[in-house]
């Protein structure tokens, strides 16, 4: 049995643990605040980016940017790898690795080869675990209040590295914000971009409008100055899915840690109430004892 | 005189300008294009330059904006920019500064790297069209 004291400061340790998971919780909450009004403001430029590209699409036809084709052969598979720099979020980063791990092993075969781009510590870290080539990295960016045009830096190196043939497919492995208790790693193809369907018109009142744009230059062009864009707004988009699920998860992890000390606190209370008591006990009967023998 | 347009500014980052206008100007890459209401369908790619629009007051408003397209309906223009700033917006101190430093790197580099030379270049054309517009008046 633990001594009185040994209880007590276990307890006082566990409370400071509390302490600060607590101040982590409402830290998270409130970055995750942030973090999803950044991923509000961002969805009226995806959107209207989304419909005029689909539509472009249709017009210009296939084969009308070189970022379309398929490869006939792939060796070179590039990952882009979305997780978070700092830890104690739960599974968020081990869920992400994981998917970029089983990824890759499905793969793997004769004569492939993989590249890393690496948003994050964990995702960098992990790369020197790996027989990837880490190609890029970067670092102090995750979870924070992110620019486009740090996404777009980064995805103009994708499509150059994809248009030099250094890379004949590019990935992107980033965690999707469905709620704050629900993150889920999502695997998507960047480049070449898949077929682009046409979106659905914003609204009923702009239904009466007539698909048929002039264009200047011709759609083709057009559309061959937006491809490369597309991929700048969905590397965007995933980097401020990821940061908001980072939040939210570490939210929902610290939050669990701060119970889990709230029940320990509990337990280790109790123990240290039963120690008392019995101490006492064992005095009193010390005491009882001792007048009974005086009594004699 | 004929009804506004609702003109329409989004970034990635936000939406800067939602607002009805008389006529709106933006500065296509073939060439600078005005709007009224009832245009028919148009698209097209933007140089980096100066949207102007006159708002329903009169009042004449400018907008940098850069990297993107406009899209022109009967009743709407939307401007897709990777970067847009309303006049009162635009830092001028650090257009300064950055045009600086891009005429710098071009003065060192000209020869070097063809990409990085184009992207200098247009990072001076930025900061260039901001001070412009910054400066008048």
């Amino acid at each position: 049995m633990a001594t009185l004291k040994d209880v007590k400061n276990k307890i006082k340790a566990v409370k400071k643990t509390k302490q600060i998971t607590k101040a982590m919780n409402m830290v998270a909450a409130s970055k995750l605040r942030s973090a999803q009004s950044n991923m509000e403001a961002f969805r009226p430029y995806a959107r209207k980016f989304a419909e005029v590209l689909g539509n472009l699409a249709e017009r210009a036809g296939e084969g009308a940017s070189p970022l379309l084709v398929p490869r006939e052969e792939v060796k070179k598979i590039h990952i882009v790898l979305c997780t978070s720099d700092r830890g104690l979020c739960g599974g968020f980063n081990t869920n992400l690795l994981e998917k970029a791990e089983a990824f890759m092993r499905q793969k793997s075969g004769a004569g492939v080869h993989f590249a890393l781009t690496a948003f994050g510590r964990k995702a960098r870290n992990w790369s020197r675990k790996t027989d990837a080539l880490l190609a890029d990295e970067y670092l102090g960016i995750m979870g924070t209040a992110i620019k486009f045009n740090e996404a777009a830096t980064a995805g103009r190196k994708l499509v150059q590295s994809y248009l030099d043939g250094s890379a004949d497919e590019v990935y992107i492995i980033y965690a999707e914000f469905l709620s704050t208790a629900r993150q889920v790693p999502v695997l998507k193809k960047l480049l070449p971009i898949p077929p682009i369907e046409k979106a659905e018109a914003e609204a009923p009142e702009a239904a009466g409008y007539l698909p048929e744009h002039i264009c200047e230059p011709s759609a083709a062009e057009l559309l061959g100055e937006m491809l490369p864009r597309n991929i700048y707004v969905q590397l965007f988009s995933a980097l401020l899915e990821t940061s908001a699920s980072e939040h939210a998860a570490r939210m929902v992890a610290m939050d669990n840690a701060t119970k889990a000390c709230n029940d320990m606190i509990g337990n280790l209370t109790l123990a240290f109430n039963k120690a008392r008591q019995s101490a006492i006990t064992a005095e009193l009967m010390d005491i009882v004892g001792g007048a009974e023998a005086l009594k004699g | 005189m004929a009804g506004p347009i609702r003109l329409e500014i989004v970034t990635p980052e936000k939406i800067v300008v939602n607002e009805d206008a008389q006529i709106v100007v933006a500065p296509g890459v073939l060439g600078e294009f005005g709007v009224l209401i009832g245009h028919t369908p148009f698209l097209t790619a933007l140089k980096t330059g100066a949207v102007r629009y006159t708002d329903t007051q009169g009042a004449e408003h400018v907008v940098f904006v850069s990297g993107g397209f406009a899209e022109a309906l009967p009743t709407k223009v939307t401007v897709l920019a990777e970067s847009a700033e309303r006049r009162r917006d635009i830092d001028l101190e650090r257009a300064r500064a950055a045009a600086e430093r891009a005429r710098k790197r071009l003065a060192e580099q000209r020869s070097k790297d063809e990409m990085d030379f184009i992207r200098t270049q247009a990072a001076l054309q930025r900061a260039l069209q901001r001070m412009k517009i910054a400066e008048k008046r």
